[in-house]
């Protein structure tokens, strides 16, 4: 093994996986973000007590939630292999890494939404109707902006734990920065790699950290 | 104001269930009563007593189990969802906790409920100012709820409840979050509300003294029923149920407790009676007659007086002393014009059988029918404790939606 890394040959190698990652991550998000809003808004209305109660949708829903988030994403990934055939085509590469990436961000965001919305002043909800607003007015008017702040900082947690899982997708060929650490760095005894990988990502995380707290201050500043 | 409009609000035989773990709860059992236009009515009773579940069958925030509500003019227990939010646009509502949206601006609160109700973006700048002047926060509409005061708060929760000129405000516990003082400047603004804008206003509370300052007739509710009705002089000057004798008591504090009176009795051994003061009763003048017409010693060791809707109502506890007879002639002479309760001698006690307050020390005290009145000092901690303004992502504020 010689002593020297050769850069010069590995620097177009991380920049593509880089570019990986945010690519598998953004799209992710994008998914889970909405996917997981409309589920997580989805289980609060009809739990118990609030104004689209339904006990079938809200145990169906929060079985759902329950069954996928304790699967270990390392294993979800091959479990969905069928579900990504059937949606992208492929069971390896970049795109085949959306499926799951998205599926198991989306049920995360959900139940983040979700507990946020519980902790929910309920008296504001019943406020606005009082005045008259519509069930769907309350959601868009009255939900989502009392509790913004909360949201950010729950999108802002789901954003890191979807780049945790990027660095998993490399198992199925998606690439990104952990892959880029296991083949380049950890593979080849190469430990300079890997730390120099280790922190890409942790300023990464940091960037979106710091990112999400400033917007959330912003939401919560009244 | 006219008695001979028709009522704003009526309930016909209303009930109104909820399913709990034995059966069912009957939160309002079998209500009949009517709310007439133009007045400031009061609904009062302990926690639990189906008050806010009343008032919420008028808006139909708690839908009707059976019997009617007839809402100027409509049966709401009738009505699709899609028409009771029309008619909820009518109706203003004001709360304990002022839910007000955090997330909006003082004028944002205001013009919000203007933007439920369909008003034009224009129009509900102007609307919204005009509202903030009338309650007197015209230089806070910029800032956010959090920056304001209880009593602030609670003119932002009105300002906001009459934006689209309802002509019923019902006001679910407004004041119980606010100190005294508080309490008296926005029963001050209701009261204008009331009278200026010509507005029904229904007041929700546990507080006889709210009702006293601003209410022109009161509901008594215990256990999901309206136990006694009226204008609030004739309820509580001459209160029938033991549940308003209790509220009376608690906001008099005319009538010596229990324990007062045990202590009473030591000082002053001799007969000791309360002798009632009321508008069509006794006057203190004719006490003093009466205590210069027989011949004996009455010297006053307890009592209290107040306005109740602007008339004199209380009691007097006084101690005699004398020949038997000469009480007794006393007695007599006074029950004739007023009530008179003799409490006995410290030899041969007599207990009040409404009285309320801290119990004696005495081991009989302890065999007491009924449940004991809640203290209204510990009361209102509990409701204040409940009241604590915690953000909503608080431990504090899960805590208390999951104990609801």
């Amino acid at each position: 093994m010689n002593n020297e890394t050769d850069w010069d040959y590995l620097v177009p190698l991380l920049q593509k996986a880089f570019g990986e990652t945010l690519w598998m991550v953004s799209i992710s998000l994008l998914i889970a973000g909405v996917a997981g809003l409309a589920l997580g808004l989805a289980v609060y209305v009809t739990r118990r007590g609030n104004f689209l109660e339904n006990r079938t949708v809200f145990t169906v829903l929060n079985l759902l939630i329950n069954t996928i988030r304790p699967i270990p994403f390392i294993i979800f990934v091959f479990a969905v292999g069928p579900l990504t055939m059937a949606l992208v085509g492929r069971t390896i590469g970049m795109e085949a890494a959306i499926p799951p990436m998205a599926i198991m961000a989306a049920v995360a965001f959900a139940r983040l939404v979700e507990q946020n919305l519980v902790a929910l002043d309920p008296g504001v909800v019943e406020a606005a109707r009082a005045m008259g607003a519509s069930r769907w007015r309350i959601v868009w008017s009255v939900l989502i902006p009392e509790a913004l702040g909360p949201l950010i900082l729950a999108f802002t947690f789901l954003t890191i734990a979807v780049i945790d899982m990027s660095a998993v997708v490399g198992m199925i060929g998606a690439g990104g920065l952990g892959d880029f650490a296991i083949r380049h760095g950890y593979q080849r005894f190469n430990w300079e790699v890997v730390w120099a990988t280790v922190l890409i990502i942790i300023v990464l995380v940091q960037v979106v950290q710091v990112l999400g707290n400033a917007l959330a201050r912003k939401a919560l500043r009244r | 104001m006219s008695t001979t409009a028709p009522p704003m609000v009526s309930f016909r035989h209303a009930v109104k269930t909820f399913p709990a773990k034995s059966g069912e709860v009957r939160a309002v059992d079998d209500v009949t009563l009517d709310i007439r236009t133009g007045e400031i009515f009061g609904v009062i009773g302990y926690s639990g007593a189906g008050k806010s579940t009343l008032v919420r069958l008028i808006n139909a925030l708690e839908p009707a189990t059976a019997g009617e509500v007839i809402v100027d003019g409509q049966d709401v227990t009738a009505l699709p969802e899609r028409e009771l939010r029309r008619v909820r646009a009518g109706i203003g509502m004001i709360f304990q906790q002022f839910n007000l949206l955090s997330s909006r601006t003082v004028a944002g609160n205001v013009g919000y409920a203007l933007a439920v109700a369909g008003w034009p973006r224009e129009e509900r700048k102007d609307r919204a100012a005009e509202l903030l002047d009338f309650v007197g926060l015209s230089d806070k509409a910029r800032q956010y709820p959090s920056q304001l005061s209880g009593g602030q708060k609670q003119r932002v929760g009105i300002a906001r409840a009459l934006a689209t000129n309802p002509k019923i405000l019902l006001a679910d516990e407004a004041t119980s979050a606010l100190d005294p003082e508080t309490t008296q400047d926005v029963l001050d603004l209701l009261r204008r509300v009331n009278s200026e804008l010509g507005v029904t206003v229904v007041v929700i509370t546990h507080e006889m003294d709210v009702v006293k300052y601003a209410c022109d007739r009161v509901a008594v509710m215990e256990d999901g029923k309206v136990v006694e009705h009226g204008d609030v002089y004739s309820v509580f000057a001459r209160p029938e149920h033991r549940a308003t004798r209790r509220f009376v008591g608690t906001a008099l504090r005319d009538r010596p407790s229990p324990a007062a009176l045990e202590r009473l009795r030591h000082r002053h051994p001799g007969r000791i009676v309360t002798v009632a003061v009321r508008e069509d009763g006794a006057s203190s003048t004719d006490l003093t007659r009466a205590l210069r017409e027989h011949p004996l010693d009455g010297t006053i060791i307890y009592g209290g007086i107040v306005e109740i809707a602007e008339r004199p109502y209380g009691s007097l506890t006084l101690e005699l002393t004398g020949e038997d007879a000469a009480i007794a002639g006393f007695i007599t002479d006074l029950s004739r014009s007023t009530s008179v309760l003799d409490l006995g001698t410290a030899e041969h006690p007599l207990a009040d059988p409404d009285a309320v307050g801290p119990r004696a020390t005495t081991a009989s005290s302890e065999a007491d029918e009924g449940p004991s009145a809640p203290d209204p000092h510990q009361a209102l901690g509990a409701d204040r404790l409940g009241g604590v303004d915690h953000p909503f992502w608080s431990p504090f504020a899960l805590l208390r939606r999951w104990r609801r």
